[in-house]
């Protein structure tokens, strides 16, 4: 048993979810915070809280409430119209002493994970970084799962002694919160005095990234190997991606071979994907390429060898010909077939 | 310019696995200087040989992690400070980050540095929060994610850093922070030279006793309000299944799949 000293719970509760915005438009992983949020705060029959912090924030506090939140604690202040990481502490850690949270929680994304650390120093206590599970015990203690060694294992963490409990929340791994029918959630203005956002740091220029069509960020792909015989017959391979809705992603060898491109490759050297679905087709499963794609929700594997690796991280595992299956398949999903379940 | 380097020992391979008890199992898997670490190093050498200045690295560990701080020397870092103490250990991030701070008033260099560099995250625990934390324990800026250094002089830095959605240029006067990406600069190969040269140099350790706070209860487990409850591996019993069969047969059986998972 932890004799050592420890907080009184019962002065802090609800859950607090950072709500992370670039230039007036709420993150995605905002939503995925507040689904377990509000997850976690019905099981110990507490509030979901959100705090937004920049300038001019009528729509998007709406949008929060529109989710369902129970208060939102806005802070429309144009020195935190920009992310820049002491002001936004201080703001979150002005609402952390006003409101007492049980749990913070904050997207492990490069704001969150460089912001998160500075909150947590500031109230010496735990913060546990890139969690995939999360779930709340009785006593409102919150059980944290996080993968470490790149992913090579899992640590359950808890803070037990400390409040409130922060965790970093990996993006793309929880639901998203559903708008809800009548929100009646209530918006709550506070401030911060602009001496205390002051920071010796000053952003000089911010150029948003032009959206290249990134395969990590394709909900669907199709992965191509070695078992493609020709170069045209990537087409096959590409018209099945366009009927998915997703992109085409390529083993090392085709790349080698000049028939597809580096910014496609999956695995060690390549990208890292996670999508909803991957089908690969002629792919061996070397540990390079797995590397890349293992995490992936729904893996398909077209593979004529049975004995081929990629069966051992396959979710299904579909021994045959590419050559026989993929015509037959793109020309069903074409025809939107109705076929009984077999 | 007073450059202060964190580097961390880590293991060699990431391929590590639990025994039944739930504990790490470090025997025999050798140590190296977490990579991004060196990005740091050669970043502060080449601030050092265009500013002149020292370069100190500095670790927390077990004696053994005396070793990344020589590799430290090869590179060319002048000085190296490594704080191991039976109470250091046990550390999470808060005082692992403490501890780090603790350690820069002994080494002198609490009112007299000008930037500290850390690798953005380490191999074994990858929090990425260790840096940030230090630059909040002193009260000083950080910027993370820093994929290019643009511009320094005596009194301040322009860096870039490399954010999901955005590229963004940040100005600071020292003192301040920042942690490195693989994108800021290729680092050196330790050399033979070096390794000659300064294989007699001293590394100076410091304990507990030496730290200015002397209340335990700051340091290692006890200060550490993380607790790691259990490691496992991942769940990797995945449901899996097996299809064979002619192809009019297997297209089957993908599309109704496919269907149920809603994606088509
Ligand atoms: C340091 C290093 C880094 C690397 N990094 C990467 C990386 O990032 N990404 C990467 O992909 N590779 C990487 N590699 C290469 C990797 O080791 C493999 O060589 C590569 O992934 C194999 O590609 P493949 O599966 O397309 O080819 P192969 O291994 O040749 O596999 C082809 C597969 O197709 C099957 N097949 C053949 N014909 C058919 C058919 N008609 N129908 C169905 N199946 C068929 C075969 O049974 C076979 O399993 C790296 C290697 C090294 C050394
Ligand atoms: C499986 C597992 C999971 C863990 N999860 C958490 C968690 O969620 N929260 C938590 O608070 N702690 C956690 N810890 C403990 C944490 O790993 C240690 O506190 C560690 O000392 C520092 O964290 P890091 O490895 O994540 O470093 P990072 O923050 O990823 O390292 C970034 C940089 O900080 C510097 N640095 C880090 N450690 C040192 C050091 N010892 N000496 C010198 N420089 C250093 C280096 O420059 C490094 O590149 C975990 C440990 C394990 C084994």
């Amino acid at each position: 048993e932890d004799e050592r000293e420890a907080v009184n719970k019962d002065e802090y509760s609800d859950v607090l979810v950072f709500a992370e915005q670039l230039e007036g438009e709420i993150h995605p992983v905002t939503y995925e915070l507040m689904g377990k949020g509000r997850e976690l705060a019905d099981k110990i029959d507490q509030e979901l809280h959100v705090i937004l912090l920049g300038h001019n924030l009528t729509d998007q506090t709406d949008e929060i409430l529109a989710h369902g939140a129970d208060k939102v604690y806005v802070y429309d202040q144009e020195e935190l119209h920009h992310y820049n990481v002491q002001p936004y502490a201080t703001a979150i850690e002005d609402c952390i002493k006003r409101t007492k949270p049980t749990i913070v929680l904050i997207g492990a994304t490069s704001i969150g994970r460089s912001l998160a650390p500075r909150v947590a120093t500031r109230f010496r206590t735990g913060l546990t970084a890139d969690c995939t599970i999360l779930d709340v015990r009785e006593n409102t203690d919150l059980v944290q799962t996080r993968p470490a060694f790149g992913g090579n294992i899992m640590a359950r963490i808890l803070t037990t002694r400390h409040r409130p409990q922060m965790a970093t929340m990996r993006y793309k791994v929880m639901e998203p919160i559903p708008r809800v029918e009548n929100p009646t959630g209530e918006v709550v203005e506070f401030s911060v005095s602009k001496e205390k956002l002051e920071t010796r740091a000053k952003i000089c220029e911010i150029t948003k990234k032009p959206d290249v069509e990134s395969i990590e960020d394709a909900d669907v792909i199709v992965a191509v190997g070695r078992g493609i015989r020709e170069e045209k017959d990537l087409e096959m391979a590409q018209e099945l991606a366009d009927l998915l809705g997703g992109k085409l992603g390529t083993t090392r060898p085709l790349i080698e071979k000049g028939w597809t491109e580096h910014k496609q490759q999956i695995g060690l050297s390549g990208r890292t994907v996670r999508p909803e679905l991957i089908i690969t087709l002629g792919i061996s499963g070397a540990v390079q390429f797995v590397a890349g794609m293992k995490n992936s929700e729904n893996i398909f594997a077209v593979n004529n060898d049975p004995e081929a690796n990629i069966f051992d991280v396959a979710h299904y595992g579909v021994v045959g010909d590419l050559y026989e299956v993929l015509p037959r398949l793109i020309e069903k999903i074409k025809n939107g077939e109705n076929i009984l379940a077999s | 310019m007073e450059i202060l380097v964190c580097v961390k020992q880590v293991p060699e391979t990431k391929d590590v696995e639990v025994d039944e008890n739930g504990n790490l199992i470090r025997d025999g898997v050798d140590s190296i200087m977490n990579p991004y670490d060196m990005y740091a190093l050669e970043t502060a050498l080449q601030l050092k040989e265009e500013h002149g200045g020292t370069v100190t690295a500095i670790t927390m560990g077990p004696p053994q992690a005396k070793e990344v701080l020589k590799e430290a020397y090869m590179m060319g870092a002048d000085r190296g400070y490594l704080l191991s103490d039976i109470k250091f250990a046990g550390a999470d991030v808060l005082a692992t980050s403490y501890t780090l701070a603790q350690g820069l008033e002994v080494i002198g260099l609490k009112d007299g540095y000008d930037l500290i560099i850390c690798g953005m995250e380490s191999t074994d625990g990858d929090t990425a929060q260790v840096g940030p934390a230090i630059a909040e324990t002193l009260d000083i800026p950080h910027v993370a994610y820093v994929s290019s250094i643009e511009e320094s002089t005596k009194d301040k830095i322009v860096v870039e850093k490399d954010m999901a959605d955005t590229i963004e240029i940040v100005e600071f006067s020292y003192p301040g922070l920042i942690t490195v990406t693989k994108h800021v600069k290729q680092p050196r190969l330790p050399s033979y030279k070096l390794k000659l040269e300064t294989q007699d140099r001293e590394i100076n350790t410091l304990t507990f006793d030496d730290l200015p706070d002397d209340d335990e209860t700051n340091f290692g487990l006890k200060g550490s309000p993380t607790q790691v409850e259990k490691v496992f591996p991942p769940d990797d019993d995945i449901e899996q299944v097996m299809w064979d069969g002619t192809g009019e047969e297997l297209s089957d059986k993908m599309y109704n799949e496919l269907k149920e998972l809603k994606m088509i």
